[in-house]
């Protein structure tokens, strides 16, 4: 099975080199973005919102990046995927792929962020965690989301009302992590609430693990 | 006589509950004082829509193992009767909070636990709506709640016990209240909210049993 991941996994890093679409075009949004922001807030903006901002941008990109992952694949390819391949396989590479394309996409945004609107972060390492946390619990549970949503006709908008509702406990853990971060409070504060992020991590992608089979048959 | 009883009991429990809840007596807490009445509608309303959730989780898993549209039938329709207690629990909550705090909503930790569980459980309704197909539906409605249920355990469970709230009691919405309740009040809150519970039942099994006619209706006609 490890072997059947690694391959999907290949398969979907060299399309993607190929095209570049999520790299180049979801890159290209977070920076967009990122500059709206900036420009839209011309003096220095306190820290709780820009911490919201922040997370918000990476919400957006996020779903933009897992919808393409489900929404843009053919009934034919996927019937020949159903073939070849074990779902738990297929759904790992997935979550896998969208959570390291997430990860380079926030870690990116965070750069652009700090360039355009400051660095605010006073702890970090511990920022950086929580964004690697985050980023790869939100693109797990959105590529969930995708599966499902895109047994429904492919539609882009009934991701996003799915996807909302769902990613807020996710959301809300960061967003309360990472305003602890940025104002450099004692670390053992947060704990519990790494706590939480680490476990709805497993929680998402348990439940996805488990559950896409049912999805998988078409 | 076998089958409605417990519908009998519902009615009696419901009528008990209305006329005792405001006439007997309830203690005096700070900031409560009589609006502590509100538990026998507002708490019951969160209980009912808890039971009525995990009955739809449970035949959501039901139904991905056996396929049967039955198990399909019955997740939706609890799910649907979740939905229209939880929005009651919110109502009930939203009027409490305007006669104590001074405001409908508040931005507190519980509140938007629940609102947020309602939004989830709507965007439960839209997927169904969206899909056609009645096979693919049923699966992926199922696979959503289980979603959907696991998220909202995080939200009105997990979330309260880690901050402050303003909300009464920190076991407020499926366990057990820290109000001091007293004999008089556990009179009147157990009968409430077996009725309450009832009463979503009974609403679930009509619903259910309106969509298996209408199901059999149209296979009719279809044939």
């Amino acid at each position: 099975m490890l072997k059947e991941i690694s391959a999907l996994i290949q398969k979907e890093l060299l399309l993607e080199w190929r095209q570049r679409y999520a790299l180049g075009g979801i890159l290209l949004y977070v920076i967009a973005t990122v500059f709206v922001c900036y420009l839209s807030f011309k003096n220095v903006i306190d820290a709780s919102a820009w911490n919201a901002l922040f997370w918000i941008i990476i919400l957006f990109a996020s779903v933009n990046a897992s919808a393409k992952s489900f929404l843009q694949e053919s009934r034919g390819r996927m019937l020949y995927y159903y073939t070849i391949n074990s779902p738990q396989a297929f759904i790992l590479s997935k979550i896998i792929y969208n959570a390291l394309l997430m990860l380079i996409l926030s870690l990116v945004c965070f750069g652009f962020y700090s360039l355009f609107l400051g660095n605010m972060v006073k702890n970090l390492p511990v920022f950086i965690l929580i964004v690697v946390l985050g980023s790869v619990g939100i693109s797990s549970l959105l590529t969930m989301v995708s599966a499902i949503a895109s047994k429904a006709n492919n539609n882009f908008t009934i991701m996003a009302i799915l996807a909302f509702p769902i990613i807020m406990p996710i959301l809300i853990t960061v967003i309360k992590l990472s305003f602890n971060a940025i104002d450099g409070s004692d670390f053992s504060y947060n704990l519990k609430y790494f706590g939480v992020l680490f476990s709805l991590d497993v929680i998402v992608i348990a439940l996805a693990f488990l559950l896409f089979p049912y999805l998988w048959k078409d | 006589m076998k089958k409605v009883w417990w519908k009998i009991l519902c009615a009696v429990f419901l009528i008990y509950t209305v006329i005792a809840g405001f006439l007997i007596d309830v203690p005096r807490l700070p900031i409560l004082h009589e609006t502590i009445r509100n538990q026998y509608f507002h708490v019951c309303m969160w209980f009912a829509m808890l039971i009525l959730f995990t009955t739809s989780l449970y035949f959501s898993i039901r139904h991905l193992s056996s396929g049967k549209q039955e198990h399909d039938i019955i997740a939706s329709e609890a799910t649907n009767t979740g939905i229209l207690f939880g929005i009651l629990g919110l109502i009930t909550g939203s009027i409490w909070a305007r006669y104590t705090w001074g405001a409908w909503w508040t931005n507190d930790v519980k509140l938007n636990g629940a609102a947020i569980t309602m939004l989830t459980y709507l965007a439960y309704l839209v997927l169904r709506n969206a899909i056609t197909d009645e096979q693919k539906r049923g699966k992926v409605s199922a696979v959503y709640n289980i979603f959907a249920y696991v998220m909202m355990l995080v939200f009105i469970l997990i979330y309260p016990r880690m901050s402050d709230s303003l909300h009464p009691g920190n076991g407020g919405n499926p366990g057990f209240n820290k109000y001091d309740l007293d004999n008089h009040m556990r009179m009147v809150f157990y009968p409430a909210v077996i009725g309450w519970s009832l009463l979503g039942v009974w609403i679930m099994t009509l619903r259910i049993r309106i969509n298996r006619l209408s199901l059999t209706l149209s296979e009719r006609e279809g044939t």
